[in-house]
């Protein structure tokens, strides 16, 4: 199918964001389509947090448009996105170190009014990291930072997201892991959630999305079929350690 | 004996106030990192509306716990709705700026507050009506007036409530997370706005509640009687861990015990010293306080 003649669930056009006098995004626009998963690779400093911060508007835009369902979404007050389906894990999982895992979950349904679906939420996110439920009573701030990880995610899932951001979810995971984690992002792909995952391990990013952006000092320099960025020379070069 | 366990008694009462206020500072620090220095200003105010209200009340001939009732719920939602004054006009604009300027801002917000309350309510001390205040019963040796006790069981009925509301319900549990992380709570969809409104409405009933105990206790009110208290239960906070609810609690009895011990056994000149002389051994020994970091989970 012509992707570009599909409405994008989220899209950047020309987005330029900055900290201070720094232009940290050049003016970037990109399209995350419905369902699917797309992954954001680039090297340290390339602005791909940034990217994520944007779309959720802790980062404002100076320049350029958020769509978000077909709105502009420049204006909308960042805690209002969650609200409209717009989740994000943010890079360093933040997890809430003085509140309990149980607490920090209860956290990512912080906008539902829903007990019942709520409760039903809990018991899934526990069935989905078992490890969680072990330590319920914990405070997230003495969680390992595998266990972090799966409280963060599972934070995220308690918000019953349409489209969700993750930043670096392998970050400092042992191998095992990084695998779990992956099969996880998959099945909530497969659920029906859309997923922009920005990755420094570009191999399994790219093994596991669809379609794939690469930055650079933000720019984006190329966009592709994520099987394509795969098998290109110049980006098994530069990004898959070739 | 009598005479120590009447001091006991006297310092519970007096350091529930101060518990009562330095809750206050410890919330608002633990929430924006502001020493909001205002904040005795909320006491103050309390004390005042509290003598107008239940004065009101009384001359329409209520029944004086009915007014004391009223007076006490009525004075602490108006001095929630000035601390939300306070913060929107003084404090959120200065947001993104520097802490010495918000700092300055709370300062500035303190003499305004204070002069405010001279040129309305007057120079002069306010009583609060005699036939409320008044009254009592020997025990033994011991005599103990129907407001200590009432101060007593108010404080702990109010530090009892403050403790399931920020660590038991939902908008509790928004408080503690936005203390924590902004970014990471506005990414869950909490608006922080709201969080920090409610947080200085909280702290300005209590203090509020403060208020009214003082006029009740000492039978009279000054527009002036929020720096004293304001300044060692700041003292209070600090010795707790600012940022820690329990320990504004804990160390709100401490200089209040403190200070009623010393007044009786060293020296009643110099009672208000006493505070001062914690406060800076604490920063100087101890500036993390009693609670302060890894010890518990009580922080906001
Ligand atoms: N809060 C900030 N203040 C100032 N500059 C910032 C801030 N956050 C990021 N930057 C700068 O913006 C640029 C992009 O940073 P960003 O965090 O988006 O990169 P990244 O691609 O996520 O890198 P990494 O892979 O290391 O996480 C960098 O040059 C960084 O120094
Ligand atoms: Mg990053």
């Amino acid at each position: 199918m012509n992707q570009d003649s599909r409405q994008p669930i989220l899209e950047l056009r020309n987005v330029v964001s900055a900290y201070g006098r720094i232009r940290a995004l050049k003016g970037i626009s990109l399209k995350v389509f419905d369902g699917e998963i797309v992954t954001i690779i680039g090297a340290n400093g390339a602005g791909k947090s940034t990217t994520l911060m944007t779309m959720c508007n802790v980062v404002k835009a100076v320049e350029g448009d958020i769509f978000y369902k077909g709105e502009r979404i420049n204006d909308v007050a960042p805690d209002q996105l969650p609200t409209r389906g717009l989740c994000q894990v943010p890079e360093g999982r933040r997890i809430f170190p003085r509140l309990t895992v149980t607490e920090n979950l209860d956290m990512g349904a912080f906008f539902r009014r829903d007990s019942a679906g709520i409760k039903e939420d809990l018991e899934r996110v526990y069935d989905l990291f078992p490890k969680l439920r072990e330590r319920r009573r914990q405070l997230g701030g003495t969680l390992s930072g595998g266990e972090q990880q799966m409280l963060a995610m599972g934070r995220a899932l308690m918000s019953r997201p349409r489209v969700l951001l993750l930043d670096e979810p392998s970050m400092g995971l042992a191998p095992l892991l990084v695998k779990q984690i992956f099969d996880i992002i998959a099945t909530i792909n497969g659920q029906g959630v859309t997923v922009v995952l920005v990755e420094q391990n570009a191999n399994l990013a790219l093994q596991c999305a669809q379609r794939g952006y690469v930055l650079e000092t933000g720019s984006v320099v190329m966009e592709d079929e994520a099987s394509a960025l795969l098998h290109n020379p110049d980006i098994r070069k530069a990004y898959l350690g070739e | 004996m009598d005479y120590f366990i009447q001091q006991l008694i006297n310092g519970l009462t007096l350091g529930g106030v101060y518990a009562l206020i330095a809750l206050g500072y410890t919330m608002v620090y633990g929430i924006i990192q502001l020493i909001n220095f205002a904040h005795g200003e909320f006491f103050a105010a309390g004390g005042y509306m509290g003598v107008i209200f239940i004065s009101w009340l009384a001359a329409q001939g209520v029944h004086p716990y009915v007014c004391l009732g009223i007076g006490l719920v009525l004075a602490m939602l108006y001095c929630a709705m000035l601390a939300m004054a306070v913060e929107r006009l003084a404090y959120r604009p200065l947001r993104q700026a520097s802490r010495l300027a918000v700092l300055l801002s709370a300062l500035g917000m303190s003499i305004f507050l204070q002069n405010g309350l001279m040129l309305t309510q007057g120079q002069y001390d306010k009583a609060y009506p005699t036939e409320i205040t008044a009254g009592g019963f020997q025990l033994g040796g011991l005599y103990i007036s129907y407001m200590q006790c009432l101060i007593v069981a108010l404080t702990i009925f109010l530090l009892v409530v403050l403790n399931l509301l920020v660590f038991k319900t939902r908008i509790g549990k928004a408080m503690r997370a936005t203390a924590q992380d902004k970014v990471m709570s506005a990414l869950v969809g909490i608006n922080a706005n709201h969080i920090i409104a409610l947080t200085f409405a909280i702290g300005a009933g209590l203090a509020a509640a403060a208020g009214i105990m003082v006029g009740l206790y000492y039978g009279t009110v000054s527009y002036s009687m929020g720096f004293v208290p304001g300044i060692k239960a700041f003292a209070a906070a600090v010795l707790g861990g600012i940022g820690n609810i329990t320990g504004a609690m804990i160390g709100g009895l401490i200089i209040g015990m403190v200070e009623i011990f010393a007044a009786g056994y060293i020296s009643s000149q110099y009672k208000d010293v006493f505070a001062f002389i914690i406060l800076i051994g604490v920063l100087y020994f101890k500036p993390t306080g009693i609670m302060g970091e890894n010890v518990d989970d009580t922080r906001v």
